[in-house]
């Protein structure tokens, strides 16, 4: 296989991790398990609403930086990066 | 000073800044009208996509919507960001490399296909013409509410500023505009936001306020929850919808988000690809200062409207605010028309309760009430009688005015760009005359921009009725249509064209037809098919949040429509080869 397939297959599947994480934090923890999730309080709040009005963002905002950074050594390793 | 000086004042010299800017960077190539040069630093060009994707509904509207609507309100909250996550991960380096002017000019390469760019341009122009209303109803509201002006005087005005800089700058102009423009309208939401939890919760910091507790020493949340409850409303933190249809919802606008042109072209300007990736991430921290600001005076705001009204212990005789005694600012919201009150049962003193709760039907007899008493409140209020309510000094009203302004301005340059690159890009040098120079083809840029900055004032002080129903239609287009054939374009090297044309077009139509059976057709009233309530809905699912659906029938259409036709020609798959790595 060459070089710049493996690439895009190591793309992928950092892709798809972090799109895990993505709905996870969103949609699991702040929609679907929200009622489960309130029932734990923390620094005021409900666990789950606070994953609904302001958890979800922050991680959204790390998942970008993580991949940003993530990509940009994948880059290199494979020799893609912009000169 | 009175506060229309002040108003005038300070909204006089953000005025004076965009000009300023608009001749500083005037536009005098197509690159630069259409993508700034590609020259942007990726964190100003996270500032520029705050401010064009933040619009006057994000800042006016978005924390009343929260203040009425509690925990249901976070699908909002998630769908306007999450769709960056999309955006970083999935479409903006790519679109990036493959380093052209317009998001129909991508479908159009990929899918070899002018059909397919020209169903492109259609979504695109409905979706953002659809939007641009909005923004300019915003600017006239502004000025007819604050300045003294009126509605048509001030649309004019907001139209002649953003004719200046976006004819004479394109994307250039318009880029460092909305830089500008960022600044006003995130200092104008924070400040007063910050003064609010300091009163309420004595924290600084609106983000850990909101669970911070009241002067009684209860938790703000907690409090609210309570008093809710005890006014025959749900409480304010517990989900009241269904969750399939807040998943649905959620989802339709975080792909929506990611599918709409407006924004995805803010990506083509940076000088790299992976520019683009931490360009995004910059925009989300932007867009995040305010949208992680908003539940705190949402529920701020909504806790110091409710005290106000109801001071004392429900269902006293005497603990209910007195009419004669409300505070001047109600007063003046109630001669604007946004607030009214009616003293249904004659007791000289105004109570706000549930009165469609039928199990709490009896307390309030019992308590001797007639019926909810704040008979109208806009929900805008919520964030522009904040530095009022908090008595804050007049130039942070005024502040709030010109960030509501700038709100309005930056997203609607950013759309009108987007409309006016995709009828002289897309249509004409695209598919009816090829052979334009560059030089014509500038003149018909700035050309289309000043017809579309026309066609958006005249359809501001016209609205159609059906204006604030339409963005519904904006984002179930981006996300049944664009989003989708976007990410099969780079994702799936077997996506021929005639997979992508009947998938956008299955996706499209499915999108629409939903809405319009539950809306009416083409939103005239009375033409729906269907009553527009829960159990009519399929599954459950609201008509804003049909556009996840109508992405999933694009996909799976697309999939099936391809996988029977031959696969594309040899030099779509190297190009699809190429955008796939950055250099």
């Amino acid at each position: 296989m060459s070089s710049s397939q493996n690439y895009w297959k190591a793309n992928v599947s950092i892709l798809i991790k972090c799109l895990i994480v993505w709905f996870v934090c969103s949609y699991l923890f702040g929609i679907i398990l929200v009622d489960q999730l309130n029932q734990v309080t923390i620094g005021g709040y409900k666990l789950g609403f606070w994953f609904a009005q302001q958890g979800s963002i922050y991680v959204f905002l790390a998942l970008i930086f993580y991949y940003v950074k993530r990509m940009n050594r994948l880059d290199r390793e494979f020799d893609v990066d912009e000169q | 000073m009175d506060l229309t000086t002040i108003t005038y004042i300070i909204v006089g010299i953000t005025f004076a800044l965009y000009i300023g800017i608009a001749i500083a960077a005037r536009a005098g190539s197509t690159s630069e009208f259409y993508v700034a040069g590609k020259g942007v630093n990726p964190v100003l060009n996270g500032m520029a996509t705050a401010a064009d994707w933040m619009s006057a509904a994000s800042f006016i509207s978005m924390a009343g919507l929260i203040a009425f609507k509690g925990y249901d309100a976070s699908v909002y909250l998630m769908g306007w960001t999450g769709g960056y996550v999309l955006l970083a991960l999935l479409l903006a380096p790519y679109l990036r490399k493959f380093g052209k002017f317009t998001v129909p000019e991508f479908i159009g390469d990929r899918f070899y296909s002018k059909t397919a760019r020209i169903i492109a341009v259609i979504c695109l122009i409905v979706a953002s013409i659809t939007y641009v209303i909005g923004q300019m109803k915003g600017v006239g509201v502004a000025f007819s509410r604050f300045l003294d002006v009126s509605y048509d005087t001030g649309l004019i005005v907001g139209m002649l500023i953003v004719f200046f800089y976006a004819v004479l700058g394109g994307m250039k102009g318009i880029t460092y505009t909305q830089i500008a423009q960022y600044c006003v309208l995130i200092f104008a939401y924070t400040v007063p936001a910050v003064f609010i939890s300091l009163q309420i919760t004595g924290n600084p910091l609106p983000q850990l306020g909101l669970g911070g507790s009241v002067a009684d020493g209860t938790s703000l949340l907690g409090k609210l929850d309570s008093v809710l409850v005890d006014l025959g409303f749900a409480e304010y933190t517990v989900q009241k919808g269904t969750s399939l249809n807040m998943v649905a919802l959620t989802l339709s606008l975080m792909i929506g988000t990611a599918g709409l042109p407006h924004v995805i072209v803010r990506f083509f300007t940076v000088p790299k690809v992976k520019d683009a990736r931490s360009s995004a991430g910059w925009a989300l921290v932007f867009i995040a200062i305010l949208y992680t600001t908003a539940p705190a005076v949402g529920a701020m705001s909504f806790f110091n409207l409710i005290n106000t009204i109801q001071p004392g212990e429900i269902g006293k005789p005497d603990t209910n605010l007195v009419y004669e005694e409300r505070p001047e600012c109600f007063k003046k919201w109630e001669t604007t028309g946004l607030l009214q009150f009616e003293d249904k049962n004659g007791d000289g003193r105004i109570q706000y309760y549930n009165d469609k709760n039928e199990s709490f039907a009896t307390k309030a007899e019992e308590y001797g009430w007639k019926g909810n008493e704040m008979t109208k409140i806009d929900r805008d209020i919520m964030v522009l009688a904040n530095p009022e309510i908090a008595q804050l000094p007049n130039w942070v009203v005024a502040l709030v005015v010109a960030g509501g302004l700038a709100a309005a301005l930056s997203t609607a340059a950013g759309l009108l760009m987007a409309i006016s690159s995709a009828v002289s890009h897309d249509l004409m040098k695209g598919v009816f005359t090829p052979n334009i120079s560059e030089k014509k083809e500038l003149l018909a840029a700035r050309v289309s921009m000043a017809v579309a900055i026309g066609v958006a004032g005249y359809l501001g002080m016209n609205p159609p009725g059906f204006a604030a129903q339409v963005v519904a239609l904006a984002f179930g287009l981006a996300a049944s249509s664009i989003f989708p054939a976007l990410m099969m374009g780079i994702f799936n090297k077997r996506m021929n064209s005639q997979g992508a044309i009947v998938g956008m077009v299955v996706g499209l139509m499915s999108t629409v037809v939903y809405i319009f059976v539950f809306k009416g057709w083409f939103f005239i009233p009375g033409t729906n098919n269907l009553p527009n309530t829960p159990d009519n809905w399929l599954a459950g699912i609201q008509p804003e949040a049909f556009g996840a659906v109508g992405a999933l029938l694009n996909f799976a259409a697309a999939w099936l429509v391809s996988n029977v036709t031959a696969p594309p020609p040899q030099h779509i798959q190297s190009l699809v080869e190429n955008i796939r790595v950055p250099r």
